[in-house]
């Protein structure tokens, strides 16, 4: 038996940190390598760690709702096998940690029981030693605060930021290569409005609701979007009515013989992954002051879960069929509705599609997904009289009208680029007629 | 101007002899300081006592040095081994035993040293460290202060042949000839510091023939003869209180335990030179000395005996149940601030 | 005012304390007939007398047991130590015995003495007159350490150190003896123990620092002001108890320290107060915790260049404080 530190493990790029969501082994438990250990809750996705060996579980270090940064060690316990080398990539274990089989355990040595030196060198069994343990008066506890983990910040500035809402990533420094001084934090605190303390803010007839993890989340990532990204937007209006009719006679084959249920979404993802491939600075990202156009087409797909927004990602959807498109789609939505998403569903997204007139929208602006560069709604279709023009002879036709909203990046995309994409869209959409093949 | 201008000087005794009965209740004394040092020894072995420093075989140059002294206004610094001297000064067996056994309401230091380090709550007997010799220029700071203010105090201090080689004796005594401090410099020579023999530890003979070296007098008496130390002692304190100066008093003794309980002296000392000891008892030889001159019966001396067995029972089970200070408590008296210790 | 060097100052306050209270005795080598060897008790022979100021054999150990001696019998001793440098041979009796007779007696036996130690380099004087000491003291429960740096620290501490009934150790820098001169007030009055002092309010930085650093500091920081810079001077005047609220107040407001000593930096006092900074100031810092020391040789070299190479001075002060700045 050896005991075993386990660390939460790296997992997801740019996640950094997870909460710990719920324990579901206890300590004294006997657990089985790769039996689930304990759900965290990740930016991107709710997870099970598994247990890196089997043993008991002897301790927990975090508990239920803790935030913790990823390498962690957040539970202790006693393995069976004699050398135990953690799943991630973390340190290595100590030496006090290895088993007597190893070559370092016959140099450490053991404590022999009852062998005590006296004061002045002699044998001498102190019997006093059966007393409680001296109580020591408390150390003067060390400060402790926020650690926002924030690189090239300071503590001070990491701290007047958080304490005026100062956004640090709008700052230009003026210290030593650019960092942001105290007296830059301080400077953008003194031109900044005053929030309101919630007490102020509430009056007894209001309710206050604690927001879950998820939804801290979800509202972090929001109000870093929107703070960093300056946001511009388009829409053009997209004549589907040949969609629908494709749809309309092609949906029962498609249940029968592929078990998929066809919607819209995968015909709006076949033309807007086959526009981004020809403007690829619509599917980029401004990363440290430089854009960066990214080469897969990675199409993140925003599902309403039980627990909340979601965005699992169809890979490389440029490549793929109609056909191909909607299985990805019935499937990843599956798991995002039935919270059985794994890490790989929501990796990668390099744009974001949001089908907002699934409920009835008719117009959108949606937040960018960070840190992507635009995000399109498709809005609802709906049936309107349109004017056609044949032959310079002008009719009103109903047609199925459905508006595709863009919002983006205005750092990276201007207008122009924004309305080609769209059109290349729209083009796309309204070439489809009812006997397409696709 | 200085106050030891003009008192005259005498080698000699100037008070009256040891009477008969002061010498049995000087044995009285040897006798207890004899069962407790060996219960002390007991309790070690039991786990109760951490550490102990006997005092057997130094019990009647202890005793008799502190009877030629007056604890009402003299100075005594002891080290570790001055046992029987503090129970001539007045010191309770239960006093001793809280020391050994470190419990709450040690008079000498609260528990937080040694047993037998501190200071004493009643006469001014102190022992502050158990590194061999600082006790002589720290006496040496006490004569000059009484010396300077003109009372006629004497300061006695006690240090052992091992304690004769450290550089702090050199200095003290080299001072105190100087200004001819009043104090006596008593050595208890029991011929080991810890394994160390007197040969190993210095070149001449006898310790006290350094004093000629420090320009004051060296005597050498026999630690086992009550009256002889008694005698020496006197003629030291006499001279000092004269303002002639110091002496040096060395009394010759056996050390009948090994340096402390955790010392083995079978491992440097040969069997002969072990069992010899038993011919250098003080308490056998002062009970001898006294039946011999008719000045204790033998059933006077059971008695005695039975009387001291008994004390030494009663005051262990006392202690033995007592409390350990409390944890708090160790905080106090770092500095005169009140706030310093512990933050 | 009548304007005084430090060691006048420190002169006329022992003679002032000991015409106050006459159970304060002098003791050291060569501080009788010769008067001192830096004159600090030049006169007081003649004024109180051989019991009262005594030239003692060469003995360090002795002087300082016999301080030990004379305190717990009724005495407020005010012993000498030549130099620094000397300081070793005492070392138990100071550290091992004084420091413990209060705690080791359980506040039965109490030891009111002042040890005074010039110390300290910049005077030529080689490997042997130019130590720096605090360490071992500052480091021990039950002792005080001061190191005034001006004349009017320098009487307000020395009485304070006088009136103390705990063990003080006096660091007076050698180099300032004669080098400083400031504002005395002729009337009684004391510097509590443990308090530092901002000689110089600032801003954008805080110098820790002590002793001759003090005032090179100060020339620093005056240096630099011309350029723009805002720099404060926190003057640590005790060594133990450190004025932990006072270092963490100055550096939490001004968010960067610079820790002056002449010592060498490996576990020194710089250490200690970059610790407390650490402990206390941490999400107030803008910059990390920076020394300036000496180099890590033994103090210090009796040739010019080198021993100029060894100690800080205002010009090595500016360029430190110039390059905390810019970060």
């Amino acid at each position: 038996m050896v005991a075993f530190k386990i660390e939460l493990p790296h997992v997801g790029e740019s996640v950094t940190e997870a909460i710990i969501g719920k324990w579901l082994k206890s300590p004294g438990e006997h657990i089985e390598k790769y039996d689930p250990l304990v759900e965290v809750i990740t930016d991107k996705v709710n997870m099970d760690v598994p247990a890196p060996a089997s043993g008991t579980l002897t301790k927990l270090l975090a508990a239920e709702g803790d935030t913790v940064p990823m390498g962690s060690v957040i539970a202790e316990m006693e393995t069976d096998e004699a050398n135990v080398r953690g799943d991630s990539e973390s340190s290595p274990t100590p030496a006090g940690a290895k088993s007597p089989g190893s070559p370092l355990a016959g140099r450490i040595g053991t404590l022999v029981q009852g062998a005590n030196v006296g004061p002045t060198g002699g044998e001498f069994l102190d019997t006093s030693l059966s007393s409680p343990e001296p109580g020591t008066r408390p150390a003067t506890a060390a400060s402790s605060g926020p650690d926002n983990g924030k690189q090239h910040f300071s503590p001070v500035v990491t701290r007047l930021a958080a304490q005026h809402g100062v956004d640090l990533g709008t700052l230009v420094g003026t210290g030593l290569g650019g960092r942001v001084t105290k007296k830059d934090v301080l400077a953008a605190a003194a031109s900044a409005p005053p929030s309101t303390a919630l007490a102020d803010s509430i009056s007894a007839e209001d309710q206050v609701i604690e927001p879950t993890p998820i939804r801290r989340m979800i509202a972090a990532h929001m109000v870093r979007s929107t703070s960093e990204i300056p946001h511009a937007w388009s829409a053009v209006e997209v004549d589907v009515t040949g969609m629908v009719a494709w749809r309309a006679a092609n949906r029962q084959r498609f249940q029968q013989t592929h078990d998929v249920r066809l919607t819209y979404l995968p015909f709006t993802l076949l033309c807007v992954a086959a526009a981004l491939k020809v403007s690829p600075r619509i599917n980029s990202s401004w990363l440290d002051g430089k854009v960066v156009l990214k080469g897969a087409i990675n199409v993140g797909v925003a599902v309403a879960a039980p627990e909340g927004l979601v965005v699992p990602v169809v890979q490389s959807a440029a490549g793929s069929t109609l056909l191909e498109l909607a299985q990805q789609l019935d499937g990843v939505v599956k798991r995002a509705r039935s919270g059985t998403m794994t890490l790989n569903d929501v990796q990668g997204g390099t744009f974001t599609l949001n089908n907002t007139g699934a409920l009835g929208s008719v117009w959108g602006g949606a937040i960018i997904n960070h840190p992507q560069a635009a995000i399109l709604t498709t809005e609802a279709i709906v049936k309107r009289p349109v004017v056609i023009t044949e032959k310079d002879s002008d009719s009103v036709v109903v047609r199925s009208m459905m508006n595709i909203c863009l919002s983006f990046d205005h750092r990276i995309i201007d207008g122009a680029e924004a309305s080609i994409f769209l059109q290349a869209v729209r083009t796309g959409l309204e070439a489809i007629v009812v006997d397409t093949e696709f | 101007m200085s106050a030891t201008a003009n008192k005259s000087s005498k080698l000699g005794t100037t008070s009256p002899p040891l009477s008969g009965e002061r010498l049995v209740e000087l044995y009285r004394t040897m006798v207890l300081s004899r069962y407790l040092d060996e219960r002390v020894w007991l309790l070690n072995r039991q786990g109760k006592a951490a550490i102990a420093a006997s005092a057997q075989g130094h019990e009647a140059a202890q005793v008799a040095c502190i009877e030629a002294t007056d604890p009402s206004k003299d100075h005594y610094l002891t080290y570790y081994r001055q046992f029987t001297a503090m129970m001539a000064l007045g010191t309770e067996p239960e006093e001793m035993l809280r020391g050994f056994l470190a419990k709450d309401g040690d008079p000498m230091s609260a528990a937080r040293q040694f047993p037998l380090h501190g200071a004493h709550p009643r006469v001014d007997l102190f022992n502050f460290s158990n590194v061999i010799a600082t006790q002589l220029p720290q006496a040496a700071g006490v004569a000059l202060a009484d010396q300077l203010r003109g009372d006629d105090a004497v300061t006695i201090v006690f240090f052992g042949d091992g304690a004769a080689s450290q550089g702090d004796t050199h200095e003290a005594m080299n001072f105190a000839g100087i200004r001819k401090l009043p104090i006596v410099f008593f050595c208890e020579n029991n011929r080991y510091a810890i394994s160390v023999p007197l040969n190993k530890q210095m070149a001449v003979d006898t310790v006290a023939s350094r004093a000629a070296g420090y320009g004051f007098p060296g005597v050498q008496v026999d630690g086992t003869d009550v009256v002889a130390v008694y005698e020496a002692t006197q003629a030291a304190v006499n001279r000092a209180r004269a303002g002639d100066g110091p002496t040096l008093i060395e009394a010759s003794v056996e050390r009948l335990q090994p340096h402390t309980t955790d010392d083995d002296h079978t491992r440097y000392r040969s069997p002969e030179d072990i069992a010899q000891m038993a011919n250098k008892d003080p308490v056998k030889i002062t009970s001898e000395t006294l039946r011999r001159r008719d000045l204790l019966t033998e059933a006077e001396d059971e008695a005695i005996h039975a009387e001291a067995k008994r004390r030494v029972n009663v005051a262990t089970d006392t202690v033995d149940a007592e409390p350990y200070p409390d944890t708090e408590t160790m905080f106090d008296h770092v500095t005169s601030n009140r706030d310093e210790g512990g933050s | 005012m009548p304007e005084q060097t430090v060691i006048e100052a420190v002169r006329d306050t022992m003679r002032a304390e000991m015409r106050r209270d006459e159970s304060v005795i002098l003791l050291g080598e060569d501080v009788g007939l010769r008067g001192g060897v830096f004159l600090a008790t030049d006169g007081f022979i003649e004024e109180f007398g051989e019991d009262r100021v005594i030239d003692t054999p060469l003995a360090e150990s002795l002087i300082c047991g016999l301080a030990l001696g004379a305190a717990v019998n009724g005495m407020r001793p005010l012993a000498e130590i030549q130099f620094a440098d000397f300081v070793w041979p005492a070392i138990n009796q100071l550290v091992g015995e004084a420091a413990r007779v209060r705690y080791g007696t359980n506040g039965v036996k109490t030891a009111p003495m002042t040890i005074r130690v010039p110390y300290g380099g910049g005077v030529r004087g080689g490997l042997y007159h130019s130590q720096s000491i605090e360490v071992l003291f500052a480091h021990t429960p039950g002792l005080t350490v001061v190191a005034p740096a001006t004349p009017y620290d320098a009487k307000g501490l020395l009485a304070s150190a006088i009136r103390s009934d705990d063990p003080v150790i006096v660091l007076e820098h050698k180099r300032t003896y004669r080098l400083v001169k400031g504002e005395v007030p002729i009337e009684d009055y004391t510097i509590p123990i443990g308090r530092a002092e901002i000689k110089r309010p600032g801003s954008e930085m805080t110098i820790v620092t002590y002793g001759l650093m003090l005032h090179y500091a100060l020339q620093a920081a005056e240096t630099v002001s011309e350029q723009g810079l805002d720099v404060e001077v926190l003057d640590l005047r005790t060594l133990r108890p450190l004025d932990a609220d006072a270092i963490a107040e100055s550096v939490s407001r001004t968010g960067k320290v610079l820790i002056v000593q002449e010592d060498t930096p490996a576990v020194s006092i710089s250490s200690e107060v970059a610790a407390i900074v650490g402990e206390r100031c941490f999400f107030d810092l803008d910059g990390p915790i920076t020394r300036l020391t000496a180099p890590e040789l033994p103090p210090m070299p009796f040739s010019p260049l080198q021993e100029a190479a060894f100690m800080p001075s205002p010009e090595k002060i500016v360029a430190a404080i110039a390059k905390l700045a810019e970060l």
